[in-house]
């Protein structure tokens, strides 16, 4: 006997083509792609310092998040701030991903990915530009780069502009430590600034 | 989009059967893309993609419908279920062979949970005319379905 149950049962869960898999969405994002509708890409990353998300806009990266920052929520901030047009599209951030991985593997040292920094402005954007100067391996005291960044007194701002970098790594927030030779706080959390500057000076 | 991905894909694969139901998707998708920033805050985006879904299979049956027949082979009776690699054919069959209302309010109500009065809207049907579809629908599906699997 058949009952409507098992009819819907089977009307759920039979036959191929059950979930979006890969291929199909792959599909939708290359369709998005070629109409202009794929504003922001997303994909994750595993990595030495836990779990990344990383989203580009057709600019450049606009966006990497911590695995102690919920990336749903990261997510949602992007669709306030940007454009509710996110798709899970990797190939968009292949490059960037490689480049990570080359970076953590410490066979990378300089990235070359375009960066959106649309998410920072004023004084937070001018110590962003500042710090991409700082070079691999070096560090500088969060009074410096205020100096740097034109306002020697900013020494607080400094670190708000460090803590709400929206593209840490590629932008090197984890390269500003405090004068007293400490290494001051980060986004991803102590351990990982304390690891990266390890790898660093490797 | 992660999150409702696999209703509309219920509900097209429901209208139009597996094979077709990838298209149907993709278009959704793209579709509600496009709409996304007219979409009001606090809207119900479950309801508003199957809307579209719904749109959308119904330009697929329209095409299917008007698209000329390969002449070397007709299939042996009509039927809007594709030829889909499929585990269970005697569903879709059973499912292709219901009115388009009942099958609308069977996919919509069952498959994608929405109220009848929201089906009763997309099927130009009243709520008691969609609660009275979805059952029609699942009854002649219960009947045919297990006619076709004891065959």
């Amino acid at each position: 006997m058949t009952t409507d149950q098992q009819v819907l049962h089977d009307l759920m869960t039979s036959g191929p083509g059950l979930h979006p898999d890969d291929q199909l969405r792959a599909r939708l994002v290359a369709g998005a792609d070629r109409a202009g509708l794929l504003d922001v890409a997303y994909r994750t990353v595993d990595s030495p310092v836990g779990p990344l998300l990383l989203a580009a806009t057709p600019a450049g990266v606009v966006r990497i998040a911590f695995g102690g920052e919920d990336h749903d929520a990261v997510l949602g901030v992007l669709a306030d701030r940007i454009s509710p047009r996110i798709l899970r599209a990797p190939g968009r951030l292949d490059d960037a991903a490689r480049q990570l991985d080359e970076y953590f593997a410490g066979t990378r040292r300089h990235f070359d990915i375009a960066v959106d920094l649309r998410l920072a402005h004023g004084f937070r954007r001018r110590v962003l530009d500042h710090l991409r100067s700082i070079t691999y391996g070096t560090t500088e005291s969060y009074s410096t780069v205020a100096a740097a960044s034109g306002s020697p007194a900013a020494v607080r701002a400094v670190g708000s502009a460090c803590a709400t970098n929206p593209v840490p790594l590629v932008v090197p927030c984890h390269r500003v430590v405090r004068s007293d030779g400490t290494i001051g706080q980060y986004l991803g959390g102590v351990e990982a600034k304390r690891a990266l500057l390890a790898l660093e000076a490797a | 989009m992660d999150e409702h991905g696999a209703v509309v894909l219920r509900v097209v694969r429901a209208l139009l059967g597996p094979a077709d139901a990838a298209d149907a998707w993709s278009e959704t998708f793209l579709a509600a893309l496009e709409a996304y920033p007219r979409l009001r805050p606090g809207s119900n985006v479950r309801g508003w993609l199957v809307t579209i879904a719904h749109r959308k299979a119904i330009d697929h049956l329209r095409a299917a419908s008007r698209a000329p027949l390969p002449t070397d082979h007709l299939p042996e009776r009509p039927s809007v279920v594709g030829i889909g690699a499929d585990s269970d054919p005697e569903l879709w069959e059973a499912l292709a062979a219901l009115p388009f209302k009942q099958r609308a309010a069977v996919a919509h109500h069952h498959l994608a949970g929405l109220p009848y009065a929201e089906v009763g809207a997309l099927i130009d049907s009243s709520e008691a005319a969609a609660r009275r579809s979805a059952a029609d629908g699942l009854s002649s599906l219960r009947k045919t379905y297990r006619r076709g699997k004891a065959s």
